[in-house]
């Protein structure tokens, strides 16, 4: 039997940051968080439902890679909600110079919409919504609704 | 500074102390100047008899004066002005700013843009620090609040001031007891939170089956427009209303309160009997009000 040609996916980076191990079909809503759109300069490479053989991922994970950009910690624990898992590799001239893991931050801001259509972060003022991380989910800065679950569905 | 937003980000110490504080103003026959000279600004974005008046009472108690804003309709929110830059401007104006507003969560806002104390008088469907305060004032008076059982009957899901009294309750070792029409339950993340907070919470589908065992029972309106139909309504109302005959066989020391207005929840043969305290509840809003603002300045 003939054995399937090996063959990268997507092609290295010299200098950027990977983010790996992504929940898969959630590659594109780990853009929207990281503020990376169709119009920003950012070179990416993006692969979704890639095999992989971590425990407990269905077997399918994605990545995302973007070139010439190193992402803070801060700017990457925002996808920790949606990506729990990930992994950021920081490239520099083709090696991993780091690896990081990704933690659900204590104070989201801007990241998240509230629920409750009464809240006042839902009002036209000049503030970013606003949520903390409780044991039963992210609970509203502002009006206390708690959001236990589908975060995906209410990010900004 | 300091701000009163919510009966959550108090301690039970600091609750204890405010409680303490207002008793002082009630057994003092005044006069009280701490307000001497100084402004409060009442912004009342939303329609408030009782908790308005009882302000601008407490206000002028302690020699201060107020000004108010009753209503979007005439105010600069109603040119499309934003709240935090109202809050920002009447800060300039006055030393104390007490809002009610009809947005959940306005009163933290107000205070992160004012650069004057923020009192919440009422935000949406949320926090009412306030009464959550004046009703355990209220039953301090009666009974400590250690090691009693306390009835929350009527709609629990969306009242507010059940649910700020129910986290306050918390902080003390007692039983709240919970009698609510289907539907109209108390809202699974606050009873998950009381139970986490070691508190015991007891649920009720009949009130004759608790009635004679409560030291306090707190009782809230059960709004017509929640119910599909009139005769459901009024099915679900005579079964919660609360009449001498359901309160025959009560504890001694037991006390009923009302956060009223009332809409024949309670009968009014009720108001004769010593257990009737929902008028003394209300009463107690302006030392409860003169403590509160006096903590701030």
């Amino acid at each position: 039997m003939q054995e399937e040609p090996k063959a990268l996916l997507i092609r290295p980076i010299r200098d950027g940051t990977v983010i790996d191990h992504i929940t898969h079909g959630e590659a594109l809503t780990v853009l929207r968080i990281l503020g990376i759109t169709g119009t920003t300069e950012e070179k990416l490479s993006i692969a979704t439902n890639v095999d992989t053989r971590i425990a407990g991922t269905g077997g399918l994970k994605d990545i995302v890679k973007v070139s010439n950009r190193e992402l803070s910690k801060e700017e990457v624990d925002r996808i920790a909600l949606i990506a729990p898992n990930a992994t950021i590799n920081i490239i520099r001239n083709y090696l991993v110079v780091e690896k990081i893991g990704v933690e659900i931050p204590r104070h989201l801001r801007g990241v998240i919409r509230c629920t409750n259509p009464g809240c006042i972060s839902n009002a036209n003022e000049p503030i970013e919504s606003a949520f903390e991380v409780a044991p039963n989910g992210l609970r509203c800065h502002y009006c206390d609704t708690v959001i236990s679950s589908d975060y995906a569905q209410h990010i900004i | 500074m300091y701000h009163i937003i919510s009966i959550k980000d108090f301690e039970r110490a600091e609750i204890d102390e405010l409680l303490d504080k207002a008793q002082a103003i009630d057994q003092d026959s005044g006069p009280f100047t701490s307000l001497n000279g100084r402004q409060v600004a009442l912004l009342f974005f939303e329609p408030s008899t009782r908790t308005r008046m009882s302000f601008a009472s407490a206000v002028a108690r302690l020699g201060g004066s107020s000004i108010c804003v009753d209503s979007v309709e005439g105010s600069s929110i109603s040119k499309g002005e934003t709240l935090a830059d109202t809050v920002r401007v009447v800060s300039s104006y006055v030393d104390v700013i007490v809002l009610r507003h009809p947005k959940e969560g306005a009163a933290r806002l107000a205070a992160e843009f004012a650069s004057v104390p923020v009192i919440n008088a009422g935000d949406g469907a949320g926090q009412h620090p306030s009464q959550t305060l004046l009703d355990l004032y209220t039953i301090r008076q009666s009974m400590p609040l250690e090691g009693i059982d306390v009835g929350l009957l009527g709609d629990l899901r969306y009242g507010r001031t059940t649910h700020s009294l129910a986290y306050a309750l918390s902080n003390y070792d007692l039983t709240i007891h919970t009698i609510a029409p289907e539907t109209l339950e108390l809202p699974t993340s606050l009873k998950d939170e009381l139970l986490d907070r070691g508190c015991e919470v007891v649920e009720h589908d009949d009130i004759t089956d608790i009635i004679n065992d409560l030291d306090v029972l707190y009782a809230t309106r059960i709004q017509r427009e929640r119910f599909p139909d009139a005769a459901s309504y009024y099915n679900v109302a005579e079964s919660y209303r609360i009449t001498p005959e359901l309160l025959e066989d009560r504890k001694e020391q037991m006390i009923v309160l009302h956060p009223l207005p009332r809409a024949g929840e309670i009968d009014p043969r009720v108001d004769a009997l010593p257990c009737a305290k929902y008028f003394e509840q209300a009463k107690n809003g302006v030392p409860v009000r003169m403590a509160m603002l006096e903590e701030v300045i």
